[in-house]
């Protein structure tokens, strides 16, 4: 009964998006709004259906998923790594863990121009900006996973007589996961949004560099459609992660 | 003692390694300068004023979004949390907007406001909306339910509900989110600035790297990590002031 109710009420919340997205059809019908600034919701799906069928627009998806996973990945296998190794040694952590915190708060797309100076404005400076900023959430999330195992597993790992390896295969990584999944889905976000920015600075191939040129030539129809796409990419991958941690946490109690 | 003498060993090598790696060659001087004149030219943006004007703009654009997106994320936030119904009845709708990524929205701004703090601050906006239409939510969905009771048994009208009853109550959760808030505001004015606004301490730093100044880089994305650590720990020291134990465990359960 009470399932039936919310699966009723997740319709409803449909149908008032629609009524909503029919709401703004209407104003834009009634040239109540600027048709350049917020044209017609049924002009911006007309030309994401167009755009979809050009071997151009599947190129700058693929272009801009590309970068992205390259660079998110580089940044979780490396993250997890270093963030594994800092946060179980103390000693390491007295040295770096102040460096990290004053790193922290530090906006990612900062370290742009830097990247440009050092590569120039390419391809490998949009991966190597997205690898550098996505690290950060995951090492500092992994740091934290690891430092804070409860005393008592480690009293069960030292009288099981656990190897290192073991204890951190069985023991340390299980106990760091939902942190580490926490440090990824931040890193997820921040690998889109610096794809994004890169790629409008350096005018690559890219859904950002599309949303740019569209908007330069006031086509505010494809500009809409390009947001949609990049809304979609962030939801599915973010969904994706999600099923990702479901599957790798399952034995936690919810 | 020793614990500030490892802490800033690191660091202190890893400048001195760069310092001397920049004298021998090792490095190439043209994009990474060198620690010494990484300082001097610090030292420099604020002896001629350009940190000081550049600050202030970057500020007015991030607290005019700030503002705006709180207060906005904060009014539909206790209306979520005060009528389930609503919450999910504008469910998909929500779910729908949340994962644009804030700076596809950067060529749309551009577009209706041009360049400016109006731009800027309609980005920072949408980005502060969220969290705190979020933690709002929750906070007055976990308000005890016989303050309301209470305001029920005294016929309080929705507005005295409101601002008696609720926004007290659910206060020191929204002021976390506020601070997490405020973190987000000055990282996304830096990123609109970089990518498109000509104005603040962004586009400081993009003019630095076109006229291949990798000091002046390095040492405007210092001054900006030592601005957001400030900010970051004063409000942290307000909400520890103000709302105490309170706000310990505020932080917690945000």
């Amino acid at each position: 009964m009470k399932k039936q109710h919310g699966v009723l009420m997740w319709f409803a919340s449909l149908g008032v998006l629609a009524a909503l997205v029919g709401l703004w059809q209407l104003a834009a019908h009634l040239e109540l709004v600027s048709p350049v600034f917020f044209p017609a919701p049924l002009r911006s799906f007309e030309s994401l259906w167009d755009q979809m069928g050009t071997a151009d627009f599947w190129l700058a998806f693929r272009e801009t998923l590309r970068r992205m996973v390259l660079g998110f990945v580089t940044a979780s296998v490396a993250g997890i790594a270093l963030g594994a190794a800092i946060g179980l040694s103390p000693r390491l952590r007295a040295y770096v863990e102040p460096t990290l915190e004053l790193i922290r708060p530090l906006p990612a797309s900062a370290m742009i121009p830097v990247f440009v100076l050092l590569i120039g404005l390419n391809d490998r400076m949009i991966v190597t900006a997205i690898a550098f900023s996505s690290l950060w959430p995951v090492l500092l999330n992994t740091v934290h996973g690891f430092k804070t195992i409860e005393p008592r597993l480690l009293e069960v790992a030292r009288i099981l007589h656990l190897s290192r390896l073991e204890m951190v295969w069985k023991i340390a990584l299980p106990n760091a996961l939902p942190d580490i999944f926490a440090g990824l889905r931040l890193a997820l976000t921040v690998s889109l949004i610096l794809a994004v920015v890169a790629e409008m600075l350096a005018g690559t191939i890219g859904l950002g560099q599309n949303i740019t040129l569209a908007a330069r030539s006031f086509r505010s129809a494809d500009l809409y459609a390009g947001i949609i796409v990049l809304g979609a990419v962030g939801y599915v991958s973010n969904i994706l992660l999600q099923r990702a941690e479901q599957h790798l946490l399952r034995w936690r109690t919810p | 003692m020793a614990r500030v003498f490892k802490g800033v060993l690191f660091p202190a090598a890893v400048l001195i390694f760069w310092e001397f790696a920049a004298r021998s060659g090792l490095l190439k001087a043209e994009s990474l300068s060198s620690p010494i004149a990484i300082f001097r030219a610090a030292v420099g943006v604020v002896a001629d004023g350009s940190l000081f004007k550049a600050a202030l703009e970057t500020f007015g654009g991030a607290v005019g979004g700030l503002v705006v997106g709180a207060t906005a994320g904060i009014l539909v936030g206790v209306a979520f949390g005060l009528s389930r119904h609503l919450s999910q009845l504008m469910r998909v709708s929500t779910e729908a907007l949340r994962p644009i990524p804030s700076v596809a929205l950067i060529p749309l701004a551009l577009l209706i406001h041009g360049y400016g703090f109006q731009m800027e601050s309609s980005i920072v906006a949408f980005s502060c909306f969220w969290p705190l239409l979020i933690i709002t939510e929750s906070a007055v969905r976990g308000i005890e339910p016989r303050l309301l009771e209470v305001a029920r048994m005294l016929n309080f009208s929705l507005r005295e509900r409101v601002t008696k009853i609720v926004l007290p109550a659910a206060l020191p959760r929204i002021f976390v989110g506020l601070r997490l808030a405020a973190a987000v505001s000055l990282v996304v004015a830096v990123t609109v600035e970089i990518t498109a606004n000509p104005m603040g301490l962004g586009y400081a730093l993009i003019v630095a790297q076109e006229s291949m100044r990798p000091d002046r880089v390095f040492a405007f994305i210092g001054w900006i990590g030592l601005i957001g650590w400030a900010l970051n720990a004063s409000l942290l020291r307000a909400q520890q002031r103000w709302f105490g134990r309170m706000g310990n465990w505020a932080e917690q359960s945000a």
